[in-house]
């Protein structure tokens, strides 16, 4: 996330400077220490520190801002930048829905995979585009659940002393605000699998939940962890509506052959973007534009819009001093008005005839 | 208008986008039907209104404003089929098997805001944009042009759909309350200061914002040029627009210190064939839009500094709120009139040792959002294209490049930023979603957990794209 958009920069002929994020010190200070090996230092400078160096920066006047975060630090990046009118990208986050219409057998196999993956894989869930909910009809929600809890052993192991391949959690801070989502009254009550804490390690098992309340932090925040929230609906097209009256997320996963069910997610609902039949995995394809929409942020990166979001598309028109067309110029006078309505119609016959009352060009226009 | 009834009339527009109406190909196509009918059948109110506002004369706003406005719709109305269809694009070996597309979809409901110089042009226009794009639009027009604004709540009133696109008139306390809604964009045209106080509102409901704004637009004059239809070309996109009050007039000629004269008798001469001996007499420019910029301009003028610079013009008629076409020969860089935007009558020319120096003198200042170059030289042609950062470019024409569709017309730096015009005001006002299919074929097990370094080596060779190292990964070598 701090290379990334640095080589759109480049390629787009920019100076830079890089903020890498304080909360991971050893990448940052590893960036620090290499790049400066590589690259021109008078072009590509690295700074590091928090949120007071990060101010500092914003005092600057910048051609433009790029910002990866959350929507908070994002409001306050975009007021720093109205003082200089820099534009900005705003790469920011969201409760992003998976929705799992009715699958079986090795189908729901690999589904049940591509969730899992697509939760714990990315960082233990604290990633923008991983899963943070989801949504499925009720009836199927056991079987999905037992192969769900399949699935995150095989995967992760089931003890939250000896997980593997997953992440712990960054920091204490970061830690702590995930537990006190698992202690509001309700939620707690509807963990089904997981919820075991290991703070001396920052680990949180993989723990699914099932029909947590809605007004709960875990439903209206993003999460940002290893907690999966499962959501029972009568019918699966009542997500729709579900997600509709949320912030629109930065991706949306549909887990469907359903051809109308398709169409309608594509129609009704809005988001950075959809993935039909797998998770995270758009986020590798350079030919479609990464970026958010609403709450998720604005802008877009990747392959060419890397390039794109840091150039200016500079129109430019050549001319020649031939041909000169007289109804251009005043004075103004209603031969030359007709002229002029005549070509913007493209009415070359009207335009004909029209010059062949020549004569009327040199009349001034005397009522109006 | 009280707070209550902006609220009130947002919520309306939430609602029915809410709906999926202006989602319709058909809405979208009836709307902008519509807003075809009222320049056809409207042309003569229109252009009364903008004549009691500004005084301009009826050829600058049919041509420049209403038969802009009717292209525009055309346009939209002949492209909107294909500018709605998903784009295919071609997804890698990654994800493969998968197909992928970008999808178009409408950003919700829109705010856009107007200003006085082009009062009818510069409210239509985004909003036919935001129209085609399937958006909910509110349109506030300027309360400088009132007459305008009177016009465009009465016609759009009566031949749209009100519960989709509304106009609120009204001057900084609409504006104020308008902009503490939530908004899911907002196009502002106007000046820099208001500008920052548009973007930092949008900033607290993480609204993206496009600025058309303005700055100094430098015209660079070289020799061995037609002088007499750069004269012409160069008047046509000063006093021919609006009386020099446009965002993209030139402002002002930068030239060498030998041929400055010549340019100076060519304007003169051609300025007074258009507007004859008596410019403040002429039916074909516009006033000075109101007294506040009528003491300003008259401020640049008399600033000692370039009071003694006038060359040609000068005149100034208070009651009427004329000023007369003005130049002004070897102005200093630091007087006043070359520190701010003119947006007036008054054409500084600025001279050169070599006309090469102009280009770091245009550079020198905040990005403008038009640069221009009068020249037959390919190289020099070449060079300002490449050095001159501004939000376009025109060679041996001035804003012209208004009307071509096909470039995208926005500013950069101080200028704004983001751009519409033709298809630009269709994605000005859309989210690209980004769409990828997949089904369950092509399962590569190596993307999951336990991991392992062949499935490390694997991915990889994947990401390479390498058959070869793809294959040895498989077959463990």
């Amino acid at each position: 996330l701090t290379l990334d958009p640095l080589i759109g920069a480049i390629s787009a002929g920019n100076t830079v400077v890089i903020k890498p994020s304080e909360l991971a010190p050893a990448c940052s200070s590893l960036l620090s220490s290499t790049i400066p090996l590589y690259l021109d230092n008078k072009a590509v400078k690295i700074v590091e520190g928090g949120s007071d160096i990060a101010q500092e920066l914003l005092q600057q006047q910048w051609d433009k801002i790029f910002f990866t975060g959350s929507p908070r630090v994002g409001r306050i990046v975009m007021s720093a930048a109205a003082k200089h009118l820099t534009p900005v990208t705003l790469e920011l986050g969201g409760k992003c829905p998976v929705i799992l219409d009715s699958y079986s057998g090795s189908d729901l196999k690999s589904a049940v995979k591509r969730i899992a993956g697509g939760k714990w894989g990315p960082c233990a869930g604290q990633a923008c585009i991983g899963i943070d909910y989801l949504l499925v009809q009720q009836k199927l929600a056991p079987v999905l659940i037992e192969s769900l809890k399949r699935c995150i052993k095989r995967f992760y192991g089931d003890n939250v002393q000896n997980l593997q391949s997953i992440c712990r959690i960054v920091n204490k801070n970061h830690f702590d605000r995930i537990c006190n989502l698992l202690e509001e009254p309700g939620v707690a009550a509807s963990i089904i699998y997981g919820g075991s804490l290991d703070r001396e390690n920052l680990m949180i098992e993989p723990t699914i939940l099932l029909d947590p309340p809605l007004d709960a932090q875990i439903m209206t925040e993003e999460i940002f962890g290893p907690l999966l929230p499962i959501i029972t609906l009568d019918k699966i097209e009542e997500s729709i509506d579900f997600i509709n009256a949320r912030p629109k997320p930065l991706a949306i996963y549909a887990f469907t052959n359903d051809k109308k069910l398709k169409d309608r997610i594509l129609q009704e609902t809005s988001s950075g973007s959809v993935t039909f039949n797998d998770t995270i995995i758009q986020f590798i394809c350079d030919a479609l534009p990464f970026g958010g929409v609403g709450q998720s942020g604005f802008g877009r990166y990747h392959g060419k819009y890397s390039f794109d979001t840091f150039s200016h598309e500079k129109g430019v028109l050549h001319r020649s001093f031939f041909p000169e067309l007289e109804p251009r110029y005043p004075p103004w006078n209603d031969f030359k008005l007709e002229f002029i309505r005549l070509a913007y119609n493209f009415d070359y016959v009207g335009l004909l005839l029209h010059l062949l009352g020549l004569r009327r060009l040199f009349i001034p226009n005397r009522a109006r | 208008m009280a707070a209550v009834d902006v609220e009130a009339a947002v919520k309306e527009l939430r609602n029915t986008y809410s709906s999926g109406k202006t989602k319709s190909y058909e809405w979208r196509i009836s709307q902008l039907e519509a807003l075809l009918k009222i320049v056809t059948h409207h042309e003569n109110e229109i252009v009364e209104a903008v004549h009691s506002d500004l005084c301009k004369p009826q050829t600058e706003t049919s041509f420049q404003e209403i038969f802009s406005v009717a292209s525009s719709c055309k346009l939209a109305l002949k492209e909107l089929r294909r500018w709605m269809k998903p784009q295919k694009v071609k997804t890698g070996m990654l994800t493969f098997p998968s197909s992928g597309e970008i999808v178009p979809e409408p950003l919700g409901v829109v705010l856009v805001i107007s200003t006085w110089n082009y009062p009818f042009l510069i409210a239509v226009d985004p909003v036919i944009g935001a129209i085609a794009a399937g958006n909910a639009v509110v349109l506030k027009p300027s309360e400088v042009a009132p007459a305008t604004s009177a016009l465009l709540s009465k016609l759009l009133g009566e031949y749209l759909d009100t519960s989709a696109v509304k106009v609120i008139e009204g001057a900084v306390r609409e504006t104020t309350e308008l902009l503490a809604q939530k908004w899911d964009k907002i196009m502002y045209t106007g000046n820099g200061r208001v500008a920052r106080i548009v973007l930092a509102a949008a900033a607290k409901h993480l609204t993206p914002v496009i600025l058309e704004l303005g700055g100094k637009c430098p015209a660079v004059v070289d020799a061995n040029i037609n002088l007499k239809v750069t004269a012409r070309r160069i008047i046509s996109g000063k006093w021919g627009c609006n009386n020099g009050q446009t965002c993209i007039s030139p402002d002002y000629i930068l030239t060498t210190k030998e041929y400055a004269p010549k340019v100076v008798d060519a304007l003169a001469a051609e300025l007074e064939k258009f507007y004859g001996k008596d410019p403040l007499g002429s039916n074909d420019l516009s006033r000075i839009v109101n007294i506040h910029h009528f003491d300003r301009l008259e401020k640049l003028m008399d600033d000692e500094k370039v009071s003694g610079k006038i060359v040609h013009g000068g005149q100034r008629d208070k009651t009427n709120l004329k000023i007369a076409p003005t130049i002004l020969l070897d102005v200093e860089e630091d007087s006043l009139i070359m520190n701010e935007e003119i947006f007036g009558p008054l054409l500084p020319i600025v001279t050169v040792n070599k006309i090469e120096d102009s280009f770091g003198a245009i550079n020198a200042k905040g990005k403008p959002l038009a640069a221009y170059l009068f020249t037959n030289d390919k190289t020099l042609k070449e060079e300002f294209v490449r050095s001159v950062s501004a939000g376009a470019i025109a060679i041996n024409e001035t804003a012209l490049h208004f009307m071509e569709v096909g470039l995208p017309f926005g500013g950069v730096g101080e200028s704004g930023m983001g751009s519409y015009h033709g298809k630009f005001s269709f994605d000005a006002f859309s989210h690209k979603k980004a769409v990828l299919r997949r089904g369950f074929g092509g399962e590569v097990s190596a993307r999951y957990p336990p991991y392992a370094p062949w499935k490390l080596q694997l991915l990889k060779a994947l990401v390479k794209g390498n058959i070869i190292e793809i294959l040895r990964a498989l077959l463990g070598w």
